[in-house]
């Protein structure tokens, strides 16, 4: 196995890991939808990015962080959905992203590719989902009793609005980090798919969780391998190889 | 209008003057004055949108009001709301749910015992233990009954070992038979734990036998005092319209 494979299959099984846990509690927020249509925010960011010279990351983390502030006052606002806002604001987001990214850049963008990461990379993504276990681990309960009664987290003064919010934070971190492998199209497919296969197997929140974040690692150490040997795009391989997990579903309690 | 005089002596708990709640211009509660005494178990009752839950949400602070809503200093209150529906798919088990509370098992076996779970296993501890860990603590929130999502709920809000308890029951979910074990129950937890409660109740039959004070709420009040007395027909007409004339005539089987 040559460095450049063993680099991508650590940098993307650790974005799995992530992936699967801040994945875990979007679907139990009924935020499938949104999650499968925030990355798609992600390409505008990353045009500007490539337009401007800097690390697409950031430009895709900066358009990501609009979004998730727009979804948060949404919530706050109103007890609707944000699937609306979904439906047409990142669609359209989607649009000014492949008028403005370069055509040369454009496939990579949008379907990721993993090929060309480097060690910084890996600094950055081990840094950054050590902090999304670190917060979601300190967030979690409250997240969840946010999630089973507004009422009962607020009887118990607990600052939903801003729990919300570091939440939504960590989506965008875990969104932005996950381009590289899945890309702007498909990145949230990762996000949400290993969480709602271990929806379907588990009983409490903690088996839920730890197999939607072991789903999430083996998609993509499994995907990468795939597309590696097989010579095919990895980012919808690893997306199709999660899609494997809904095997799940005939286990559903 | 009824005019209260109340004055905050050493065993009122909670006292409430001249409480508005609007939302936009929609006047939900509209200057209500009433106070609670430590022991008091309050029955609040009144048609469908009277304000009732409002009004609870109102006491916890969780809605903006204007008017007094003053608590005894160093109270513990805990609350059980009444819209509770869990996901049958939710992947949060009982057990999971009961230790958001950050209380051991052994407190929380205590409390789902107080509240009569797995009752009729209560003599053995260890078969007791088995059963309430097979049965209830590790299933998920979603799978139980509506009789016993409300008794877990009860025992989460007892866990915090509080002084008050606010109560708002649910219009539907619970069978009649199970409605009236939960009320016995709590009856038994105001005296064993000397807790102070305040029930929503849409069964005037449950309010004449557990309450010792009743509050009718029609966006304003409508009546206060011992529910024998203040439960009068013009207050049941003002309540409920003329089909009130059945719940106080039924009630005179009892």
């Amino acid at each position: 196995m040559d460095n450049s494979l063993l680099l991508q299959l650590i940098t993307g099984s650790i974005i799995g890991l992530g992936a699967g846990y801040v994945g875990s509690f979007m679907v139990l927020r009924r935020m499938s939808l949104v999650g499968d249509a925030l990355s798609h925010v992600a390409l505008p960011g990353i045009a500007i990015a490539l337009l401007f010279n800097f690390n697409p990351f950031f430009g895709a983390f900066a358009t990501l962080l609009i979004a998730i502030f727009g979804i948060w006052l949404v919530e706050k606002k109103t007890e609707l959905p944000s699937e609306t806002l979904v439906g047409i604001f990142f669609t359209l987001s989607l649009a000014i992203g492949l008028l403005l990214t370069p055509e040369p850049e454009l496939l990579e963008a949008l379907f990721g590719d993993i090929t060309q990461i480097t060690k910084l990379d890996l600094v950055i993504v081990l840094v950054a989902v050590t902090t999304i276990f670190l917060v979601m681990r300190k967030i979690s309960d409250n997240l969840m009793l946010g999630i089973i009664s507004k009422e009962l987290a607020q009887a118990l003064k607990i600052p939903i609005n801003k729990i919300n919010f570091i939440f939504l934070f960590l989506v965008a971190v875990v969104v932005a980090l996950g381009l590289k492998i899945a890309g702007t199209l498909l990145m949230g497919s990762l996000v949400i798919i290993p969480a709602a296969a271990a929806k379907n197997a588990s009983v409490n929140l903690s088996q839920y969780t730890r197999l939607a974040v072991l789903f999430g690692a083996m998609s993509a150490t499994a995907g990468l391998l795939l597309a590696h040997y097989l010579d095919i795009t990895p980012g919808p391989t690893v997306v199709l190889t999660a899609g494997v997990f809904l095997g799940t579903l005939i286990f559903k309690k | 209008m009824i005019s209260l005089n109340i004055a905050m002596s050493d065993n009122v708990l909670l006292k409430v003057e001249n409480l508005d709640v609007k939302f936009d211009s929609d006047e939900v509660i509209k200057n209500l004055n009433f106070s609670v005494k430590q022991g008091d178990v309050l029955a609040i009752v009144g048609p469908n949108g009277a304000g009732k839950s409002v009004l609870f949400r109102a006491l916890l602070d969780l809605i903006p009001y204007t008017g007094k809503v003053e608590w005894a200093k160093e109270l513990k209150i805990s609350y059980v709301p009444q819209k509770f529906a869990i996901d049958r798919e939710l992947p949060l088990s009982v057990e999971e749910f009961l230790k958001f509370k950050k209380k051991g098992l052994d407190e929380i076996i205590r409390v789902l015992k107080s509240v009569g779970i797995g009752a009729e296993h209560k003599n053995d501890s260890d078969h007791y233990m088995r059963h309430v860990k097979q049965h209830v603590l590790n299933q998920r929130l979603g799978w139980l009954s509506g009789g016993q999502l409300q008794r877990v709920l009860i025992a989460w809000a007892l866990l915090d070992d509080p002084d008050v308890l606010l109560f708002d029951e649910p219009t539907s979910g619970i069978d009649v038979g199970g409605e009236e074990t939960i009320y016995s129950m709590l009856k038994k937890l105001h005296s064993e734990r000397k807790l102070t409660m305040l029930l929503i109740s849409h069964d005037l039959n449950i309010v004449y036998k557990y309450a010792n004070n009743v509050l009718c709420l029609n966006k304003e009040l409508i009546c206060y005092g011992s529910p024998a007395t203040a439960l009068d027909s013009s207050a049941l007409i003002k309540l409920y319209g003329d089909e009130a004339g059945f719940y106080k005539h039924e009630n005179h089987h009892h």
